[in-house]
Parts: structure tokens; sequence; C-alpha cells
């Protein structure tokens, strides 16, 4: 029962850089889980292993040793291309710099995982449906250059969600923008956290961005230093 | 991945860094321009040589003496008896006309008006075999042959050069290596061509020729001898009478090589053919090697574009590219690149063949400059190909890319 609930299910994680002579030990061990519609925050100083713990969940990399199942499918042993498809229908990425196609429109940002899922059919409304859940409905035809910072991010998001992944991995999401639009940005995802039941995993340095999350985990030398349960 | 949205996206690419890409694509222009222009000028110059040994007339047979192909020891010269022979045998029933040559160069002259050419020794035949046609007055006649007569018949071309006309000049008089010789006709206009041009030819006796023009050897010799034969289907039967009879004359014992060699047309056209093919290949292979540079161009480019992508790169593949997606992205540029400087280069190419053949009426050449399918398609094919070949490279670099670095690229 508790296995089905947990979307997301790490188990002694660990991964192992070689650099030049040195083997980097950017993970020792980490296990945790993630609960539906959970937000929980990563934190941890630099080169604790957050970004390695990210790539880990992003399904951007794969583990030197250890277990990772999302939605109860073992992802830690899965070949590029595969891995391709989970990132593609599990998982929204949001950036710090948030990683738009400078020549695109709006919605041809929105569009670009459906194109990659092979959806031909009702990839734009699809795409405007999303942009318009971001409160940007009426920016579809804009180019990034011609849209701030939060209008920026809000494309990525309305991107990260097109899909309807189980998870939005959002990496610093406000650190490239001034406190109102950050404030704006992370009532935006927990919004859409409740309303859609995707858990939001949150990479921050920032502490006021981790303490509106249900749970903190910290890092420290490649290992949870601790958890904090907040709500 | 929809293809018509790959496209536009690639497109999207190119012309957001336009004077880069049309550098590129000049590159393949060049390339592409100069193997069609090439192929066109190879092709007409081959189209040329075969239409001139066509217009021979496929009845039409030459004998030369000596033979290239067995060793013949002491071969005897062709002599205006063994035309005579091959004209009143009775074996020889398929040969119809006979037409011994004796050919020099001399000086003609008419006032002031002086040219070193070529002067044709030959007899009534001769315009029979050539399908000659006079403008005015009549072709040399037997009795012209057997009387030694110092008379010339003209081209009209030549006649323009010495005499300002070409009508109206029968009975005028020029002088060849200093004789003077009585003008007894003009031939019609045949049109010129780059190696023989019948219009600026000089007619005169075969037995004057050979007593005024400097020879060797004995002194009924000729250069060659022209036969027709009753229709070009019959020409190898004939090919076989006039070996007969002129192994005779010759007193060749059985089983020994001719010392003569028979020439068709067939025979011409395939030395010409083998010629033009190597003209064809030489030049096309030009053309190959500034589209190799083009495409080195291409590659070189689209290296640099993966390098400043990086980052879009790791992006596209956090979203859910496959590396094939990225793959066709960049094959897609790269091919379009390559397709478009292919279009332009075929217009371009074309373009230059157009001038060239102008130049070649302007200068009197007749060269049938012509842009054929197979060129266009071959450059098409080959541009298209430049494209995956030297694409292939940059985009399977940009595929490798492992997510995770190429997100973190600055």
């Amino acid at each position: 029962m508790k296995i089905q609930e947990d979307v997301i299910r790490v188990e002694n994680l660990t991964k192992t850089y070689q650099m030049g002579e040195i083997q980097v030990h950017a993970l020792r061990g980490v296990s945790f889980s993630v609960r539906l519609g959970e937000v929980l925050a990563i934190m941890g100083p630099s080169g604790s292993g957050k970004s390695t713990l990210m790539n880990m969940i992003g399904c951007l990399d794969t583990p030197t040793s250890g277990e990772y199942f999302l939605e109860g499918e073992l992802v830690s042993t899965l070949n590029d291309d595969q891995l391709a498809l989970v990132r593609n229908r599990k998982i929204g990425f949001v950036f710090q710099t948030f990683n738009l196609l400078p020549r695109a429109t709006a919605l041809a940002n929105v569009e670009l995982p459906l194109r990659y899922a092979g959806n031909n059919g009702n990839r734009k409304q699809l795409a405007q449906e999303s942009l318009e859940a971001v409160g940007l409905g009426d920016r579809i035809d804009h180019r990034p250059n011609e849209l701030s910072g939060g209008e920026q991010q809000r494309v990525a998001i309305a991107r990260a969600l097109v899909n309807e992944p189980a998870i939005i991995l959002a990496d610093e999401p406000t650190g490239n923008l001034d406190s109102k639009s950050g404030d704006e940005i992370m009532n935006l995802l927990l919004e859409l956290n409740q309303k859609k039941g995707a858990i939001l995993i949150i990479v921050t340095h920032d502490p006021e961005v981790a303490a509106v999350t249900n749970r903190i985990i910290h890092l420290r030398d490649g290992m949870v230093e601790g958890q904090e349960v907040l709500a | 991945m929809n293809f018509l949205l790959n496209i536009k996206e690639a497109l999207q690419s190119l012309s957001s860094n336009k004077t880069r890409s049309l550098l590129t694509i000049l590159g393949i222009v060049i390339g592409v321009a100069s193997v069609i222009a090439l192929l066109s000028i190879g092709e007409g110059a081959s189209s040329t040589i075969t239409g001139e040994i066509e217009s021979i007339g496929t009845n039409v047979i030459y004998i030369l003496n000596g033979n290239s192909d067995d060793e013949v020891s002491n071969p005897k010269d062709l002599t205006i008896r063994d035309a005579e022979a091959l004209a009143t045998s009775g074996r020889a029933n398929e040969i119809v006309f006979v037409a011994p040559v004796f050919t020099g160069n001399s000086e003609v002259s008419h006032s002031d008006n002086s040219y070193k050419t070529s002067i044709i020794g030959s007899t009534p035949d001769y315009q029979n075999v050539q399908n000659l046609n006079l403008a005015e007055g009549e072709f040399i006649t037997e009795n012209h042959v057997k009387g030694r007569s110092a008379v010339v018949v003209l081209g009209p071309e030549i006649a323009d050069k010495l005499l300002g006309r070409r009508t109206g000049i029968v009975g005028n008089s020029i002088r060849i290596g200093g004789y003077p010789y009585r003008i007894i006709g003009v031939t019609e206009a045949k049109g010129g061509s780059a190696f023989n041009n019948p219009d600026s030819n000089v007619y005169v006796p075969v037995s004057t020729a050979q007593a005024r023009l400097p020879r060797g050897g004995s002194p009924d010799k000729v250069q060659y001898i022209l036969v027709s034969a009753s229709e070009a289907e019959k020409a190898e039967e004939a090919i076989v009478q006039i070996s007969d009879v002129l192994r005779m004359t010759h007193r060749i014992p059985p089983r020994s090589p001719d010392d003569f060699t028979i020439l068709n047309q067939q025979d011409f056209l395939s030395v010409a053919a083998s010629i033009t093919n190597v003209l064809t290949i030489f030049l096309g292979g030009i053309g190959a090697i500034s589209l190799l540079v083009g495409g080195i161009g291409i590659m070189n480019i689209m290296l640099v574009s993966v390098t400043e992508r990086t980052k879009e790169i790791g992006l596209r593949k956090a979203i859910g590219a496959r590396k094939k997606d990225i793959l066709l992205q960049f094959l897609t540029e790269s091919v379009l690149l390559s397709l478009i400087g292919g279009l332009f280069g075929i217009l371009l190419g074309w373009g230059i063949s157009l001038i060239v053949n102008q130049i070649a009426v302007q200068t009197g050449t007749i060269l049938d400059v012509s842009l054929t399918l197979n060129s266009v398609m071959l450059a098409t094919l080959f541009s298209a190909a430049v494209g995956i070949f030297f694409g292939y490279y940059p985009a399977n670099r940009a595929a490798s890319l492992a997510p995770v670095e190429a997100l973190r690229y600055e």
C-alpha cells in the first residue's frame, strides 16, 4: 500500500565521477521517498550533491549504484532513449535560466515536449491550454525576448506541465527573478501542485522558498544530513 | 517529429544566422555550378564531336595507308591505281563512289589576300561521297583530272575571304602556291564545324595536286581514299570487298596482315567516345573538387553551430528528445544548406553554360552546350549527399552529447 503511494523511491543511490586521477563521490548512499502530491525542497551547500541528485531524479543521468523507482518503474537501469521517453512523459523541468528556445514563440516552446512525444493532433490546443493555466493566454505569440523574466519562467512552467508529468523538477526557479516575480512563480507552482497533483521538487539555496514546502531534505557531502517536515 | 515542422525549424535556425548560412550556401553554389557548367560543356563537346562524325554519313568509308594494329613491314602507298581497282572491280558491287584524296598545305592568294590552307585534290566522285552541292559553276570533271588542269572549286567562306564575295566569281582566277588557277565552281554553304569546315575548303583535281603540292613516295600516291557504300547497312560488306581488292593490288600473301586500314563511322565514333569520356570525367572531377570544398564548409559551420547550441541541445534532451531527434534536426539543417546551394548552383551553372554557348557562337565554334536532365539530377543528388555526408559528423556529435553536460554548458 505504501509502495503504491510513493511516486519516487530512491534507495542507497551513489554516484562516483572520475576526475582525472581522483574519484569524486558526489552521492554516497541517498535514500528517501516522495508521496503523491507532496512538495519537497532539496537544500544544501555547494558540492553537497544537490545537482547530482536532481539529475538522477530528473533521469538526466544514471546512478553508479542504488535503485530509483519512478511510479513503481525501475528507471535507474534504463538506456538513453528509454530515459528520454521517461523524461518526456513523467518529468517537467523548470530551470533557473528558463532555457527557452529564443527563436520560437511561447506557444512553440510549450509545444516542443508534445512534438517529441509524437503528438501531432491537438498539440496546439494542449499548448494553448497550458499557457492559459499559467496566465499567459494572451501572449502565446510572443518570443522570449519580448517577455519579462517572470513571464519567461511561466512559459517554462507551461512547457513543464504540458505532458501532465508525475514530477515537476524545479532547479532554483526563482534564482534569476526579483522577489515579487519570484513570489508569483512560487505561488503559481504551489497552485499547480494543488490542482494537478504532480509532485513538486525544488532544489534551492533560498530558505524562504524552502519554507513554503511540505518537507526539506538537507544534503551534505553526498548524504542526507536531515529531514524537516513542515506541514 | 513532424517532418514539415522540422524543416520550418531548421529554416528558422538557419535564417537566424543569415550571413553565415549564405556564405556556406555560396560554397555549395559554386561547387554545384562548376559541376553543372563543366559537365554541360563536356556533354556539348562530346555531342558536337559525335554530330560531326555522324555528318560524315554512315555509308562513308575511309581507307588509310598503314596498319597500326599489326606489324607490317614496308607498307605500300595507296595510289590512284588502288582507287581505280576499287571502282572497276566486278567483285566490289557494294562500292558506289571512290574518291582518292591527295591533300597538302599551300598558300592561296588573290590580289593582296593570302591564306595558308589545306588543298584537297580529288576526283569527281568526291562531290558524291561528301554530298557537296554547287552554288554556281561545276565541280571537277574527269577531263580536268586527265588534263591536270589548273582549275579550282572554292568553299563559300574561303571565296569571301579571298575575293570579298561568293557569287559571280566563276571565271576569275586565284593563285595556289604561286600558280594561277581558274575558278570553276563554288560549293553551297554547309555550315561550319569545329574540326572540318567544308565551307573553307579548296578543291583541285587530284592529278594537279599530286604534281604541284609537296609530296614524297610513289608518283601516284594519295593519302587516303574515300569510298561510299551503296547503303549504310551494306558498309560491312563493302569493307570486306575493299579489303579483298586492296590485298590483291598490294599483292599481300594469305594470312599476312593488311598494309592499310579501313575505318567507317562506327570506328571514329568509338574513338571519339573514349576521348570525350575522358574529357567529361576530367571536367566533372574539377567540379567535384569545388563541391568537396563546399561540403567541408558545411561541416565546419555545423560544428560551430553545434557548439553554440550545446545548451539548447541539453534542453531538448531534458524534455524528451531522443538521439535520433537531435540527429535529424541537425542533418535537416545541413541538407537544407546543401540543397538550397544545389538549387542556385544549378541555375548559376546553367547560366554559365549559356554564356559559354554564346561565346562559342560569337567565335564561330559550334559547341552545343546542353544542360541535360542527367547532370541536373546528378548535381541535386550530389549536393544532398554532400549535406548528409558532411552534416552527419556534427549532427552525431550533437546527438551524442550527455544531457547533463550539455545543460551545464555556458
